[in-house]
């Protein structure tokens, strides 16, 4: 399948034509087999130690409910920033990720640290607004200070075969990120069906110019998981292939113990390598992780198992 | 007609509702008088973690449960034992009881059941209190549940040592992994299978076997276990127990003071020390419309 691409570039001030060949099928079984394997491995002692702190300076600490206050916005900061007393050598989260509304406050209480103030936009999580709406939504977050912006695709568009459109709207948000902020793309793979639909959004996404594609919003399930990630690990293999370009990856949702992190980690590592182990390249977008990955340093450091009642409530 | 070839249990763990294999993979063959009788799961600290896990995750529904209805669900295990007695008789029989003796104990085991499952709600009306204080508050205690109870079943009486262990602890709202006994752990798992079939909520009771010099310094160690109920004979292990215990202040009771065997060991005394007692002060506002203080 060849699909053309017609996009209108506001600061080009022309239409640029791009005809992406999209015959790449994913094999389904291959990737499930792949996975399963991955899955079977398992990281101990030293490695695993290294392992979990790599995962703790990955993770964006989220929060995305309709009852955020201030306040709560600037726990979750206080969280990013002060992990655990009796480890100060532990690495800083990379992000925090909150709603267009709250940048303002994750910016002031972060300005002098590390951490960045990442922003959902673009009519978080249905994406279902007009495109000046959005424009104007990103505008506004990353004016308040965001440097990472978390955009929703179109997923109705996607499915009435617009691809046109959502290739379109993801390209003007990423013009309107600028230099300041950097754009991660949601597919929202639990809404795609099938492989070859999230290979296909991939795609779309890393040539509009995503920085990051992303696997889902946390408010659908199914949201992260292994194989939908190695799909679009594939694609910025490829994608790397061709052009040399690197694209980030975030799997968001569903990843709440640090066995399962371990394991997205060991697939990064197999399949783009280790300049894609750096927060600069992986995100885990997850509110609970950050807890299990402490009480595991914490269980390798006392040798007996950890509670949730001795960690702060995400 | 060729031989029946008879069709053997796969003894293994209880965990959440399910019957997992040890996560180790490890076994070890029970033999009596030298004669291998089945494999038992030789269970590792991480069934450990995932029992406490579960017994974590069913404590809230279970302990916000009615006490009316926890205690038509302990009844109800009593009835399927009931039922399945002969199952449970051959066992212990298997395990090198006499079928006297064997008799006996389901009888008690079941007796037993019965009688702790008329406790769920009438613990707080015996044990709770309005207190009488200087100042002007109403100040009443009531007992809760712990949380989430370790327990080390005792290695003789395999049934009715495991029953008397388990069941004064979760009729409160509490839930529990138990260790049983090493030398005779069939009863355990058929127990276990009973659970399952009775309505007790995933989680509440969860059942590992396996070497107790091996498993339970993990328990008495684990933060997230809020007390342990240890009937041991091995005073070291029991020593290090209480002794890592302290990690987390947990409470830990001496279940081998009590006689087992002893209808004496039926008190709601042995439920009561599975439980916290919470007091409440209450301010009094003198309201004029009522010649009640509250």
């Amino acid at each position: 399948m060849n699909i053309t691409l017609n996009y209108e570039s506001l600061s080009l001030g022309r239409k640029i034509l791009m005809i992406l060949d999209l015959k790449t099928k994913v094999d389904k079984l291959g990737i499930e087999d792949r996975v399963s394997r991955i899955t079977k491995r398992s990281l101990k002692s030293e490695a695993k130690l290294q392992g979990l702190k790599m995962i703790l300076s990955m993770i964006d600490l989220t929060t995305l409910e309709g009852m955020d206050t201030d306040k709560r916005v600037e726990q979750l900061c206080y969280k990013a920033t002060h992990l655990h007393q009796e480890f100060p050598d532990l690495p800083n989260v990379a992000a925090v990720c909150v709603y267009p509304n709250m940048v303002k406050t994750a910016s002031n209480f972060l300005k002098d640290s590390e951490v960045k103030v990442a922003s959902v936009a673009t009519a978080f999580p249905s994406g279902n607004s007009s495109l000046e709406v959005k424009i104007q939504e990103t505008k506004e977050a990353v004016f308040n200070g965001a440097e990472e912006i978390d955009m929703v695709i179109s997923r109705g568009k996607f499915h009435s075969g617009e691809y046109n459109y959502v290739f379109d709207e993801i390209a003007i948000i990423k013009e309107n990120c600028g230099d300041k902020a950097r754009l991660k793309v949601i597919l929202e793979t639990g809404e795609l069906g099938d492989y070859d639909h999230i290979r296909l959004a991939s795609e779309i996404a890393i040539k509009a110019g995503a920085d990051f594609i992303k696997t889902s919003t946390g408010k659908i399930k199914p949201a992260a998981t292994l194989p939908i990630t190695l799909v679009m690990l594939e694609a910025i293999k490829d994608h790397y292939y061709n052009t040399g370009k690197m694209v980030g990856m975030k799997p968001a949702g569903g990843i709440s113990n640090s066995k399962l992190a371990l394991q997205y980690l060991i697939m990064v590592k197999e399949t783009l390598g280790n300049l894609w182990l750096d927060k600069h390249w992986f995100r885990f977008g997850a509110s609970s992780l950050a807890n299990d990955v402490l009480m595991q340093l914490l269980k390798q450091k006392t040798g007996f198992y950890q509670s949730n009642n001795y960690f702060s409530k995400d | 007609m060729s031989q029946r070839i008879k069709v053997l249990k796969t003894y293994k763990i209880f965990i959440n509702g399910k019957f997992p294999r040890t996560e180790s993979g490890r076994y070890t063959q029970l033999k009596i008088d030298n004669l291998p009788i089945a494999n038992v799961c030789l269970s590792s600290r991480k069934d450990v973690r995932n029992a406490v896990l579960s017994a974590r995750n069913a404590f809230e529904s279970w302990s916000s449960k009615s006490a009316y209805n926890r205690s038509q669900i302990l009844y109800r295990i009593a009835e399927i034992i009931e039922g399945n007695k002969s199952q449970f008789i051959e066992e212990l029989i298997l395990q090198g009881e006499d079928s006297k003796k064997a008799i006996l104990e389901i009888d008690q085991s079941i007796d037993r059941i019965i009688y702790f499952a008329g406790w769920p709600d009438k613990i707080n009306p015996i044990f709770g209190s309005v207190n009488p204080v200087a100042s002007s508050h109403f100040n009443f205690t009531i007992l809760e549940p712990m949380g989430v109870v370790g327990i080390v079943a005792p290695e003789e009486n395999s049934l009715l040592g495991l029953i008397s262990s388990i069941i004064p602890v979760i009729l409160s709202g509490n839930t529990c992994l138990a260790i049983v006994s090493e030398k005779l752990p069939l009863c355990a798992i058929s127990l276990a299978e009973v659970i399952s079939n009775s309505d007790v909520p995933n989680g509440v009771v969860n059942i590992i076997t396996g070497s107790k010099d091996e498993l339970a310094p993990h328990i008495a160690q684990h933060m997230d276990v809020n007390a342990l109920g240890i009937n041991i004979d091995n005073k070291e292990l029991k020593n290090k127990m209480f002794f890592q215990a302290s990690n987390n202040l947990k409470r830990v009771v001496d279940v081998s003071k009590y006689n087992i065997e002893d209808s004496n060991f039926e008190s709601p005394y042995i439920v009561k020390k599975f439980m916290e007692a919470k007091t409440t002060w209450h301010p009094i506002e003198k309201d004029f419309t009522s010649t009640n203080n509250y």
